[in-house]
């Protein structure tokens, strides 16, 4: 909260990858939570923590205190492959010109029920 | 900021049109160096205050008047840990990891706020950090998630959600007090004399006075300055002062009707800055309470990732 003037960032390997944590502590862990039944898991942050079990119960207490989960996964952090953000444009582009995948495109006379 | 070739160029466009356009900017996502180094500090000094906010309640789970109020106490001591791990998790998306800002926390080269270098003395101090403490935290914390920066508004949507149960359990337990005996009534009074103006200096220096919130505004991670957000919690705890029949320690507090808010006085800034130099009253016994929490539990770390590792590697015999 409190702005100090000390310490600089360590210049450390880009966001994504599991930084140094894997060489001195416990590794990283992504976590997902189920809400509640019917919905997809859903990313709500990660933990760190020595094995699979740990990790599973590091994330309940953690990210379920107030009932916000009925399943939890917990994935290590450097297993997750992700697309790169500098090649968003052409990696996302095959979807962007095949306008004919969506309903909009197709002209239907406005007295056809049901379509 | 560095524009230094024409590929840096574009990317700071791209990221000034993403912040302009009041998107969230994600981990992975190129930002200027500054940028992120504001954040790695701001939401590490924001995970270091949860966790050392742990110390001055802590220590009165043990006596808690009821089993009631123990209860609570040790949910909302263990919902600050939570904060605190949600934060470290936000600040590792930026290429940091836990354990270094930890070691940063311990050998002072990162800071934490200034409120928990004053000791919690008396029961009725459960109360008034809830009130006042928390309180101010909500002030600045809610502006928060909409943060342009993706893990740490995400990280400040759930803080938010729980701190409501953490105000309301400090005024409920005061509101109790008030309401029981003279002793009890002074106690109260007693201790919002001794919280309320480091509780005001929880906003940070004046706006006259805080250099880098300029920059942090124009870069979406600031949405009010310093003065804003103190007036807004100045004017949200007079009404609740006067419902538990309290008197904030400011002869200069009074409405002001041609603002539409409260004057109130000046906090002693010099008394800010010697408490974040760290001559605070319990600067020293804080830190070393977190270095040796930090220490003792070393073995415990080391035991257990050398436990993980033996088992994968039987696992990988057997297979």
């Amino acid at each position: 909260m409190i702005p100090a003037d000390d310490a600089p960032a360590a210049a450390e390997p880009a966001a994504g990858e599991t930084p140094a944590a894997a060489r001195r502590g416990w590794p990283l862990y992504e976590v997902f939570v189920r809400g509640k039944r019917g919905l997809n898991h859903v990313h709500v942050g990660s933990i760190h923590a020595a094995d699979d079990e740990m990790a599973l119960h590091n994330a309940r207490d953690v990210y379920t205190r107030r009932n916000e989960g009925v399943s939890i996964w917990v994935v290590r952090a450097d297993h997750i492959a992700a697309s790169s953000p500098s090649e968003k444009d052409p990696f996302f582009a095959p979807s962007a010109d095949k306008i004919y995948r969506h309903p909009t495109f197709y002209a239907i006379p406005d007295e056809v029920p049901h379509l | 900021m560095d524009t230094s070739t024409p590929e840096d160029a574009e990317l700071q466009a791209q990221f000034d049109a993403t912040v302009a356009a009041d998107q969230r900017i994600e981990p992975r996502d190129w930002m200027p160096e500054g940028y992120r180094r504001t954040l790695i500090r701001q939401i590490a000094q924001h995970a270091h205050s949860e966790i050392m906010g742990m110390q001055p309640e802590g220590n009165w789970i043990l006596r808690a008047p009821s089993l009631r109020r123990k209860a609570i106490l040790l949910a909302k001591v263990q919902d600050e840990a939570g904060h605190g791990l949600y934060l470290y998790a936000a600040a590792e998306t930026l290429g940091v990891d836990r354990d270094d800002l930890t070691q940063r926390l311990v050998d002072s080269r990162q800071k934490y706020s200034s409120i928990f270098n004053y000791p919690a003395l008396s029961y009725a101090d459960i109360g008034v950090i809830g009130w006042f403490v928390d309180g101010a935290a909500i002030c600045n914390q809610v502006p928060l998630c909409r943060c342009s920066y993706g893990p740490y508004a995400r990280a400040m949507i759930r803080i938010c959600k729980e701190e409501s149960f953490h105000q309301r359990q400090g005024y409920e337990l005061l509101l109790a007090m008030v309401n029981g005996t003279d002793a009890q009534r002074e106690m109260v009074q007693e201790s919002v004399n001794r919280w309320w103006w480091p509780s005001l200096m929880m906003f940070g220096p004046p706006d006259g006075d805080s250099p880098n919130s300029q920059q942090s505004m124009a870069w979406g991670i600031k949405r009010h300055t310093n003065d804003e957000l103190r007036q807004r919690f100045v004017d949200m705890t007079v009404p609740q002062a006067e419902v538990l029949g309290v008197t904030l320690p400011d002869p200069q507090l009074r409405w002001n009707p041609d603002r539409g808010a409260h004057d109130y006085g000046e906090p002693d800034w010099a008394e800010f800055k010697a408490v974040l130099a760290g001559s605070g009253p319990a600067n020293a016994q804080r830190l070393a309470h977190r270095r040796r929490a930090h220490e003792n539990g070393a073995w415990v770390r080391e035991a257990a990732r050398v436990h993980a590792e033996k088992q994968a590697a039987r696992k990988e015999v057997a297979a």
